[in-house]
């Protein structure tokens, strides 16, 4: 029982990440009718944003202080970065510790930038050509911002950790009335996991309850028709892009912490989140963030040892063969709608 | 001749002299000049450059002519690669029998996936064929398939090679220890010294290049058949296609095995050249990569394929060795400030950044070039106001990329 309720927990965080990335990609779809092939490159342009902004934070000013020396004999060199300057060492030490989450103010503006640049500036101009070409040219552009990146960044992972006071894990069992250091869970992946259903519930709130997002469903479900009631769909389109693209760069610029950030963890998550896109059902906003969850848990399943036991390996490749079985059996996906994508 | 049209002719036999000839094409600066960091014409490129010539062409008659966007090519190269190297390690290392087997099981296991991804199509062909490929990547790497049976298949990370205690049944007493065709090892050179210039002729590559002619014919000949017209019908439409009656799903699925048979026998030439075998092959960059090469010479088009291929294989060797200093000693004659300007702003592009300009290029190719490179050469051939043939090269402007 705690085995399966541990399994279950550890899918969430990596479930949470593949929902988030497969909402995006699905309301792009869904609005745009544009496959995104640069949706992963997003989510690391998000994380990114996390490096940048500790980078920024953590600029400092060189003081030689002549009163230590280090193990040599030199005199040591004492770094104290600007905001410990201006704001005092505390203050300045708790913004420092905080700057993952503190990047997400700056991600909002700076994702929302580059969705809209990108469907303004590229995709905009390829909603006529096919499927194939709208693949291709993402596909390019997704090299193109992944070796920008890896340019001024490095090949390698950068560290962006949590702060201090979520680091460590929360024993789960005590609560549900278990014996303690049963089902130990860490704190990080309980705030990410929150912080997905905040944003999908953000999401689907913003578009069942504002007349911006009733404008966005009716244009999903017959865009001419809403063309023809004289409002302006495209813009409203550009903005849900824009808004695709900031799901998918929050959902990168928390991810951090588990895994640090490098320059192809976009792609290693985009592969994924198509096959969740597929099995959810192309299109359908419900069935991404299901599937989503459902692939992660899934995943950690197939990872418990009395599982691998029996099938050795299962856990690598249980999601493309959920995929290709869901694929073949309802064509459609989970809850795919009907109409979409059928040729 | 040859059942081919004249013009069809006339290009096959310039592909086959630009092949036989590429030693001496692929060399044109004197071994000790400046530029000779941009000659090809060295035994291991141009063996890359006919070997990804093969993928390519194959992935071409897939792409090219039924619109089936395939995401998981690599597989296929991956799984000739392995049925090669396990030929060597059971009967010798005469590579017939390993491209013979190459090409089998790459075809099966083309059958296999293209049985079921075909049964859908668009989008979701692209992510079942990328989800098949990823799985056999998976399984490939972490060597699945042996654990379930108990014996080592792929080898996981460390990749098949042949090992001194494998059976090798053929190989006898005094057998060669490197890959040959009959006696005729792979890695043998001839090196022709000419007045400062250094020409290599190596025999794995005119093997390679045998086998490119080969399938560049058979390529044609597959274009200009009812077969191949009954592909490009899918392409184009193919609601109407069903509508008259005609069952599209054995020629898409015939399209599909053969080329994944030509991605398999690229792969087992790849163990030919060199006996290993890795997971890494099947993993989707190399699929993107062929991808790539494809649409970059210019998708449906006879010659395209192969000189995307080349075009990017030579970029990958040949520009990711440029550094700082090569550009400083180019622009050594600008003023200072002129000179580091120049290769501050060249710098991200060439070298280790070289990927960032084979993305701009691509994305530029996408966006205003669908037909890729052909497209371009026959805009620059109508410019100048000459009747272009349908698939003739950019002249003079690109490397021959054989």
């Amino acid at each position: 029982m705690d085995a399966i309720f541990l399994q279950i927990l550890n899918g969430l965080d990596k479930g949470s990440a593949y929902a988030l990335i497969a909402l995006g990609l699905t309301l792009i779809f869904g609005t745009l009718g544009v496959v995104n092939f640069a949706h992963g490159a997003l989510f690391m342009i998000g994380a990114f944003c996390a490096v940048t902004l500790q980078r920024i934070l953590t600029l400092s000013t060189e003081i030689i202080d002549e009163t230590k020396t280090d193990f040599l004999g030199n005199p040591l060199k004492v770094k104290t970065p600007y905001v410990e300057t201006w704001f005092g060492p505390e203050v300045g030490q708790s913004i420092i510790d905080w700057s993952v989450p503190l990047a997400l103010i700056i991600a909002v503006p700076v994702m929302l930038f580059v969705g809209v640049a990108m469907e303004r500036g590229l995709v905009k101009h390829f909603y006529k050509r096919p499927h194939a070409d709208q693949i291709l040219v993402t596909f390019g552009l997704a090299i193109v911002l992944q070796e920008i990146i890896k340019y001024y960044f490095g090949a390698n992972p950068i560290q962006t950790p949590a702060p201090e006071a979520l680091v460590g894990s929360f024993d789960f069992g005590v609560l549900l009335g278990m014996d303690p250091n049963v089902v130990i869970y860490p704190i990080w992946r309980l705030v990410y996991f929150i912080f997905a259903i905040v944003i999908i519930c953000a999401v689907f709130g913003f578009l069942q309850f504002t007349t911006f997002g009733m404008v966005v469903r009716a244009g999903m479900a017959d865009r001419e028709t809403v063309g023809l009631l004289g409002i302006d769909i495209d813009k409203r389109f550009t903005a849900m892009f824009g808004i695709a693209a900031i799901v998918a760069g929050l959902a990168g610029v928390m991810y951090g912490p588990i895994l640090a950030p490098n320059y192809h963890m976009g792609m290693d998550f985009l592969v994924l989140s198509f096959v969740v896109v597929v099995v959810g059902g192309m299109g359908s906003l419900p069935g991404a963030v299901a599937a989503g969850f459902l692939l992660g848990i899934l995943q950690s399943f197939a990872s418990m040892n009395q599982i691998k036991a029996f099938v050795p390996g299962i856990d690598q490749i249980i999601i493309y063969l959920i995929a290709i079985v869901v694929l073949l059996t309802r064509p459609r996906g989970l809850l795919g709608r009907k109409g979409v994508m059928e040729e | 001749m040859l059942g081919l049209t004249k013009k069809d002719g006339t290009l096959f036999i310039a592909v086959v002299l630009l092949t036989v000839l590429a030693p001496f094409i692929l060399n044109p600066f004197p071994e000790n000049s400046a530029m000779a960091q941009f000659n090809a014409g060295y035994p291991d490129l141009m063996q890359r450059f006919v070997i990804f010539g093969i993928f390519a062409m194959g992935f071409n008659i897939l792409f090219g002519l039924t619109g089936y966007l395939s995401f998981g090519h690599a597989a296929f190269l991956g799984v000739g690669s392995y049925a090669t190297v396990w030929m060597y390690k059971l009967l010798s290392y005469n590579v017939l029998p390993g491209l013979v087997l190459a090409i089998i099981v790459s075809g099966l296991f083309a059958l296999l996936i293209g049985y079921i991804s075909l049964r859908r199509s668009g989008i979701y062909f692209s992510i079942l064929t990328l989800a098949f490929a990823e799985m056999s990547y998976r399984i490939a790497f972490s060597d699945l398939l042996g654990r379930f049976v108990g014996t080592t298949i792929t080898n996981g990370e460390t990749g098949l090679q042949v090992y001194s205690n494998d059976p090798q049944i053929l190989l006898g007493q005094n057998g060669i220890e490197a890959t040959h065709f009959f006696g005729f090892e792979m890695g043998a050179s001839r090196i022709l010294e000419m007045a400062g210039w250094s020409f290599t002729f190596n025999f794995g590559f005119y093997f390679c290049a045998v086998i490119f002619m080969a399938m560049f014919y058979m390529t044609i000949r597959i274009f200009r058949s009812p077969f191949g017209l009954m592909l490009r019908s899918v392409k184009s439409n193919q609601q109407r296609m069903n509508y008259t009656g005609v069952n599209s799903k054995p020629y898409t699925l015939a399209a599909f095995v053969i080329s994944g048979m030509y991605a398999g026998l690229a792969g087992g030439l790849l163990a030919a050249m060199d006996p290993l075998a890795g997971g890494e092959r099947m993993f989707w960059t190399e699929s993107g990569a062929v991808v790539l090469m494809t649409i970059l010479g210019g998708a449906g088009t006879l010659l395209g394929p192969i000189l995307g291929a080349g075009f990017i294989k030579y970029f990958e060797n040949i520009f990711s060795k440029i550094n700082d200093n090569v550009l400083h000693s180019w622009f050594a004659f600008l003023p200072d400030g002129m000179e580091n300007f120049m290769v501050t702003i060249i710098h991200p592009f060439v070298g280790k950044g070289w990927h960032l300009t084979l993305g701009v290029l691509f994305m530029l190719i996408v966006i205003f070039l669908p037909g890729g490179l052909v497209e371009g050469g026959q805009r620059i051939g109508r410019l100048f106001g000459r009747k272009k043939s349908e698939a003739e090269p950019k002249p003079g402007a690109i490397k021959p990329a054989e």
